[in-house]
């Protein structure tokens, strides 16, 4: 469940958060997820791809500033009360959230969300022991 | 009735100002020939004696100093004096971390306090005033300059320094403050925190002394008409002394330039050739009296025009106008001298390229500063915590090193132009 996040530099201005999603519709990469932290100037959109590795290639080619981590596509059964049950057991093995986002629709009752933490591999461990056995990045359309 | 400071000074003869000028440059001459070896080395290269400089008419023969010069020599190169015998430095901004430091010695600091006290008397300045000097206290000349100054004519001094509104302003309506002394840009500022707090009819000022930053005539009638005071420039530079080296009248129509203490030439900023009277060029200047540290022939960078025309107010000293800019790319923003090299050698120093824009702007009377600098990816990272935590390590140490704050603006990568000839680094939309 562990796969690779692309982290953007965008700065604020009209027309540039298209610019990339355009990039990657003409390579016919699906996007998977999005997510968009933002200072006063200036922010930082983070993106779960189809095909990660060629989009960070594509992006950097055109210039963009970006950085590439692994995070966590962690199943969360998609129900009231889900997400905290699974909030419940990260609090419960003191694993800090440095940020968390969804992925796009969900897959056997389960949705999926995104989860930036320090030790990924620990937190599989810890979602496992749970009885939370996430998907493949295959299983998640990611490649 | 026009008042003076040393009335026998300021409106002395054209014909004995040039008799205390050629008797003041010959001796200045040689003393620097005897103490700075230095500049007896640049006027060996030039093939100038002290025996060939009989008077001003001889003044072109001499080498110039420049900013660059003073960098060279820091700290001790162009002292003229024992350090025994000096009582006190002052010091600017200076670029790429190297300041620069004049030395006074007691003389030099009772002239130049005498030539703020012209300037204060000059403003309706008496000993019944009360003084707000609101400039910057400590290394800068601002304040010691104005508060010498100040004693000199016998007003109450409120050594205020700058900041701290409400202080000021209470120290203003509590102690019936009559003469404000700072910068053009703070003098705006309290003006409007007086509107502000409705405090207009418990203000007692009648005049101010604004100077260290360019400023228009449409800032004075501003300050003036929310002040309801008479608004007078006042010039200088802590290579000659600091301020006070030409100051307003009642005239309001250029600086009257002390010429018993400096000789002022216009020159071309580019050929080092001395223009005739009334053309625009770069201003340089000759200390004449001072002691420990007296430059000759000092390029000031700014270009202005000198006028002789008779003054109203009686005083004979020559007239300078404003600075109309500066010869080279050195700014002054909010009364600091800031440097685009300064900015350059921040960057690299923090991980940054050498790629930037400066922009200057004038806010509500207030200069800014806005440096925008290319994100790299070494700088960046998917936590935004992390990059703001750079971006503010940033703005502390461009704050270290200017001494004003400069907001900081990461922009795309490669969004800054890359041009062939000279790099636009500086855009400065100040309406001046
Ligand atoms: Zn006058």
């Amino acid at each position: 469940m562990i796969i690779q996040q692309i982290s953007i530099f965008l700065e604020n201005r009209a027309g540039q958060l298209s610019e990339i999603t355009d990039i990657l519709a003409q390579s016919n990469i699906d996007l998977r997820a999005i997510h968009i932290a933002e200072a006063t100037d200036y922010g930082v959109v983070r993106l779960i791809v189809s095909r990660p590795q060629e989009a960070a290639n594509l992006l950097w080619d055109k210039g963009y500033i970006l950085s590439t981590r692994p995070v966590v596509a962690a199943p969360v059964p998609d129900r009231p009360g889900g997400l905290a049950k699974v909030l419940h057991i990260l609090a419960d093995a003191g694993i800090d959230i440095n940020y968390m986002y969804s992925m796009f629709g969900s897959r056997d009752e389960m949705a999926y969300m995104i989860f930036r933490v320090k030790d990924v591999k620990h937190l599989c461990a810890v979602l496992e022991a749970n009885g939370l056995n996430g998907a493949t990045p295959e299983e998640l359309g990611i490649q | 009735m026009e008042r003076y400071y040393q009335p026998e000074i300021e409106t002395a003869s054209r014909e004995q100002m040039l008799v205390w000028q050629n008797e003041r440059l010959v001796k200045q001459v040689q003393h620097v020939w005897d103490n700075v070896p230095y500049y007896r080395k640049k006027m060996e290269e030039k093939g100038v004696t002290p025996g060939d400089i009989h008077g001003v008419e001889d003044l072109h023969k001499l080498p110039f100093l420049t900013k660059d010069d003073l960098r060279e020599a820091y700290p001790y190169g162009l002292l003229a004096k024992p350090l025994g015998e000096c009582v006190r430095i002052q010091s600017t901004s200076g670029t790429t971390g190297r300041r620069v430091v004049a030395f006074y010695t007691q003389h030099d600091v009772d002239l130049w306090e005498d030539c703020c006290a012209r300037a204060i008397v000059a403003a309706g300045g008496t000993k019944e005033d009360v003084c707000h000097v609101s400039y910057g206290y400590g290394l800068f000349t601002g304040g010691p300059g104005l508060n010498g100054g100040s004693h000199k004519v016998g007003c109450l001094t409120l050594p205020m320094s700058s900041g701290n509104t409400d202080r000021q302003l209470q120290f203003m309506t509590d102690l019936g403050s009559t003469i404000l002394c700072c910068t053009p840009s703070y003098a705006a500022y309290l003006a409007e925190s007086i509107h502000e707090r409705g405090l207009q009819d418990q203000i007692k000022l009648k005049a101010g002394i604004f100077g260290a930053e360019a400023w228009s005539e449409e800032m004075r009638r501003d300050i003036e008409n929310k002040l309801g005071i008479k608004a007078y420039d006042i010039y200088g530079l802590t290579e000659t002394s600091g301020p006070g080296v030409s100051f307003e009248c009642s005239e309001q129509t250029g600086m009257h330039i002390n010429e018993d203490h400096f000789i002022p030439e216009i020159i071309d900023p580019d050929t080092g050739e001395v223009l005739p009277e009334g053309s625009k060029g770069e201003l340089v200047f000759t200390s004449i009296t001072k002691e420990a540290f007296p430059l000759l022939r000092y390029h000031t960078r700014d270009i202005c025009v000198l006028s002789r025309k008779k003054c109203s107010c009686g005083r004979t000293h020559v007239k300078m106008s404003k600075p109309m800019g500066r010869s080279d790319d050195m700014l002054i923003i909010r009364g600091v001298n800031v440097f685009p090299s300064q900015i350059e050698t921040v960057l690299l120093e923090q991980g940054y390229p050498a790629n930037y824009v400066m922009i200057v702007d004038r806010v509500n009377n207030s200069d800014t500063l806005e440096v925008q600098v290319e994100m790299t990816a070494e700088n960046f990272s998917d936590s935004l915590a992390q990059i703001t935590e750079k971006e503010k390590a940033l703005v502390s140490a461009l704050k270290a090193m200017l001494g004003i704050y400069a907001k900081v603006k990461l922009v795309a990568p490669k969004s800054i132009t890359r041009s062939e000839g000279k790099a636009v680094r500086v855009i400065d939309n100040r309406k001046i």
